[in-house]
């Protein structure tokens, strides 16, 4: 029984930034980093059952949608059944080796009867979902290129012990981690979408809060769990109604004008910063239910969606969300 | 009353606590643990190998109930161990994989025993602690996926050397050791005065029984997370851990209900340990006790039920922390303090050990084909699948051969020589650089600044490399490790901003802590490269005593010595003109001797290069 999201106190950073990569999976991943004990793993497990059921094509193993792009097994098929299954999360737990993540020959049936079976790995199962890394920064760096590769395109290209096949493999990578334990390097980190940082709350009443739902829940996780499905339903709506939503929501000229002024004068390099910055806005305006964005939803979201692009200064201690609020408020007073 | 007592320690509040007090609290760690091995996680127990260590463990052991798992956690695991690997011999007879357990899941219900805890890896820490979280260990490897249920209490047996508490050059990840409630440490005792208890048993096993109706009650939550703030201890685990300490402590005695002793109890054997500062230092306690008292009783007189704030001692948590004082092992208010200041300017992090990282987990290249011999290690998966396709071929061929075919039909697999896959492994040799800087008063101000902002470009520079840094400061009377090897940026940042400059320059004592440092690198497997930013003019001994002299002799001795490992070094002379005696250190050294008379960031970056 995994710890309700609703009942995680404070952290609405790093809860948006979870619930606007499920509204829109195309913000691209999303990195938590911060202090230990913040609930940064709870927090990814707690997602999985919060999030609504989808429709998934029965017997693949890959759990195509009916009504999306299907893999070559389930583009020959001409009738299927479909069923309703959880959006995975996966985890992918230190020390997992290649041959598990990316899939491999099925040995069970090559030796049973000489049969080239694919055993589809770990990016398979997390299709159409989430796959989420702790400790990210530990992760061996042939790992984190191959998954960040695969990230990127949406498809898993195995060609590996006779084996050649690919198959899609579209998720949302959450990566979390704590900077005194090594960085991550720094060509990885503008690849995640989001980044949030989190910290232990320092205030009492928080903290007092914190100890006694953990206290509660672990005393009695049923009714714990109970107690919060409610709450817990209507983030559920938040995230139904917000991808209803995203479709239609504009983004007004002068925001759009405001978004590339912010990234340059922040000098983040390339592209990429300024479309999250905008898909990132969108996916907030649907989550907070707002058919248009506005200077609002961008300035809530910039932190999160530029902070771990700005180049990295060795010597200035500032942190970089600071610097990004800092920019943000300098402009906003001079527009 | 404490800070005054710190400087003789005769006079010590905590002398009166005897070691039998202290030995008394060691077995009620192990009781309470015993009562809620999955909620307080386990122990921190620092102890060298040792007949009190031993007695320890067996009391500890003897309040289990029968049947409990107690496994022993081997040094330098490996996954296939930890997580349950290929059982060779039942996969072969089978023809389809079959999995041994592993060590985590076997210690499910009951306990691992951690020994030589201080130098487990970074990996093997982070795999502990992800189980330790979640009661569960999940394995993706080898062509193997599972999920086993693994709660257990862990009993890290930290023999490193140095202080009881943290600090040490080698320390248990605190990524690790925060989510364990006890820190104990049984150093300072002899046999004596750790006197056998044999009961206890029974007491554990009603508490057991009784734990989950133990009632926390609001009060008990608040008080733990004040005094949690109070006493710096930052991470959210704290009082979680401590919350828990204290229903075990109250199921111990039969209460449903938690009270104040529990609560001291709790804080004196949770909090207290992490502490990284004391309320109330004592020369302010003193003069306020007149004036604030009024205050105080206002407060109380409104009857306002406002929660106290985290900035006033509220009465209740007063009591309490009187209370935890009068039990505290001696010297750990001492040591508290002088953290305390330590940290001051370091940020609020509070007490971390030291970043551990290993290679040992090279990058593991594909599975070559190869003989067996000593020392190799046979990729199963692989050769399974080399063999696989060949399977019909061969069964062909042995019918052939004019032997029967096997009763066991298909299910017989033939492997051959020729198929054997080596795992082979890519060493990434890690690297470490270490710096110590000359911060006396002989380095002018400005160039201590100059030589900073030259260190910092080079950790910029070894962290875009992976490198792990080291920063080691001399002044006044001796050197200090402001960082052990890291690879945290943060880290480094925070611990040459805080770097204070002045005094006299105690050459002999750094080069002898970087000896250490460099040792421990290489004990870790990495290749340590080591850079001193001095100008040479040694002026206090070893035994830290003031005299060029003397001094200067020492310094040369100990250089000398580290000229013996045969560790790269660069000695880089920060005087104003070159320094004869700078260059009589580097020879001795063996190391290569630039001159910076201004020092300039680029050209130090170029000379380290230059030696790696």
């Amino acid at each position: 029984m995994t710890y309700p999201f609703s009942a995680i106190v404070g952290q609405d950073a790093m809860k948006n930034a979870l619930l606007m990569a499920a509204i829109d999976p195309s913000i691209g991943g999303v990195l938590i980093f911060g202090d230990r004990g913040t609930g940064k793993s709870t927090a990814v497990r707690a997602l999985a059952s919060l999030l609504p059921k989808m429709d998934v094509i029965e017997g693949c193993p890959y759990q195509c949608a009916p009504d999306g792009k299907k893999c070559e097994q389930c583009q020959g098929l001409t009738k299927y059944k479909t069923r309703k299954a959880a959006v995975p999360v996966v985890d992918l737990p230190l020390g997992a080796t290649e041959d598990r993540v990316v899939g491999a020959l099925d040995i069970e049936k090559a030796l049973a009867s000489g049969e080239k079976a694919f055993e589809p790995g770990l990016l398979a199962k997390a299709n159409r979902g989430f796959l989420y890394i702790d400790e990210v920064n530990l992760l061996e760096d042939h790992l984190v290129d191959v998954l960040l590769d695969v990230a990127a395109s949406g498809i898993n290209v195995v060609e590996r012990e006779g084996l050649s096949l690919s198959h899609p493999a579209r998720f949302v990578l959450v990566g979390s981690g704590n900077p005194e334990e090594g960085e991550l390097r720094p060509q990885l980190l503008d690849r995640f979408g989001l980044s949030v940082d989190v910290e232990t709350p320092k205030d009492l009443p928080s903290r007092i809060e914190v100890v006694r739902r953990r206290d509660l829940y672990e005393n009695d996780p049923e009714s714990f769990v109970a107690k919060y499905k409610r709450k817990d339903a209507a983030v559920r709506r938040k995230v139904l109604d917000g991808r209803k939503l995203l479709p239609n929501i504009t983004v007004p000229d002068d925001v759009l004008a405001l978004a590339s002024n912010i990234c340059m004068m922040l000098g983040t390099d390339g592209l990429r910063g300024e479309l999250t910055l905008m898909r990132a806005a969108r996916a907030y305006a649907a989550l907070s239910g707002a058919e248009t964005v506005t200077d609002t939803h961008l300035k809530a979201i910039a932190p999160s969606a530029l902070s771990h692009r700005l180049r990295r200064n060795p010597l200035d201690e500032t942190r970089a969300v600071v610097r990004v609020e800092r920019a943000l408020d300098d402009f906003m007073a001079a527009a | 009353m404490m800070v005054a007592d710190h400087t003789s320690p005769t006079d010590h509040p905590n002398e009166a606590i005897s070691a039998i007090d202290l030995w008394d609290d060691a077995l009620l760690a192990a009781r309470l643990i015993a009562v809620d091995p999955t909620g307080l996680k386990g122990v921190v127990l620092k102890a060298k190998a040792g007949p009190v260590r031993d007695r320890w463990l067996s009391y500890f052991s003897s309040l289990l109930p029968e049947g409990t798992p107690l496994r022993r956690l081997p040094a330098g695991i490996t996954d296939d161990r930890l997580y349950g690997g290929i059982d060779l011999s039942a996969t072969l007879k089978s023809g389809k994989p079959v999995r041994l357990k592993g060590l985590l899941a076997e210690a499910d219900q009951g306990f691992l025993v951690a020994p030589m805890a201080e130098r487990l890896s970074l990996d093997h820490a982070s795999r502990l602690s992800g189980a330790l979280d979640f009661g569960e260990a999940r394995l993706e490897r080898d062509g193997l996926s599972a999920v086993d249920c693994a709660s257990f209490g862990l009993i890290a047996l930290d023999e490193g050397e140095g202080e009881s508490f943290g600090e040490t050059a080698e320390s248990l990840p605190p990524a690790l050791s925060e989510r364990l409630a006890f820190f104990l440490s049984l150093d300072s005792f002899s046999i004596r005065d750790a006197v056998e208890y044999a009961f206890g048993a029974e007491e554990v096993a009603e508490a057991r029984a009784m734990l989950c109706t133990v009632d926390a009650g609001e009060a008990a939550i608040e008080t733990l997370c004040g005094l949690a703030l109070k006493l710096g201890v930052f991470s959210i685990r704290a009082p979680v851990l401590a919350l828990k300490a204290a229903r075990a402590h109250a199921a111990l005695s039969g209460r449903c209900r938690i009270a104040e002793d529990d609560i001291i109890a709790a804080v004196r054997l949770v909090l207290a340990p992490r502490a990284t500062m004391w309320p109330a230092p004592e020369e302010d306690y003193e003069e306020e006790s007149v004036e604030a008292e009024p205050d105080r009783s206002d407060e109380q007189r409104d009857g306002t039920n406002e929660r106290p704030d985290s900035d006033t001692v509220g009465p209740i948590d007063d009591l309490v922390l009187e209370a935890v004082k009068v039990g505290l092992p001696p010297g750990l208010l001492a040591a508290i303090k002088a953290h305390s200041e330590r940290a001051r300017g370091k940020g609020e992090r509070g007490k971390q050990g030291s970043d551990q990282f290993s290679n040992t987990h090279g990058r593991p290249l594909s599975a070559r084909r190869g003989d067996l011999r000593a020392g190799r290690k046979l990729d199963v998966i692989a050769t399974l699948r080399k063999a696989a396709p060949f399977q019909a071929l061969r069964a062909r061929e042995k019918g052939v051969d004019g032997q029967k075919p096997s009763t066991q039909g298909r299910r017989r697999l033939y492997v051959r020589p020729e198929d054997f896959q080596i795992t082979r492994f890519k060493d990434r040799k890690e690297t470490a650089t270490i710096f110590a800087v000359d911060a006396s008063g002989s380095t002018a101000i400005a160039r201590l600044g100059e030589a900073k902002g030259a260190v910092e470009l080079l950790l910029s520079e070894s962290y875009a490399r992976r490198d792990h840094v080291a920063l080691i400061s001399f002044r006044g009377e001796k050197a200090d490790l402001l960082l052990s090897p890291t690879r945290s940026l943060v880290r480094a940042k925070r611990a040459l901003a805080a770097l204070p400059g002045g005094g006299g320059t105690p050459l002999a004592s750094a080069l002898s802590t970087s000896i250490g440092i460099v040792e421990d690198a290489e004990r870790r497997g990495r290749t340590p490269t080591f850079v001193l930013l001095t100008d040479g003019s040694a002026n206090i001994a070893l035994d830290g005593s003031a005299g060029r002299k003397h001094a200067f002799d020492d310094a040369l001795g100990v250089a000398r010595q580290f000229g013996a490992l045969g560790t790269k070094a660069l000695i880089v002379d920060i005087s104003k003109r070159k320094s004869a005696k700078a260059q009589e250190i580097a020879s001795a050294m063996n190391g290569l001797y630039v001159p910076l008379p201004h020092i300039n960031a680029e050209a130090l970056s170029s000379a380290v290069r230059a030696l790696a």
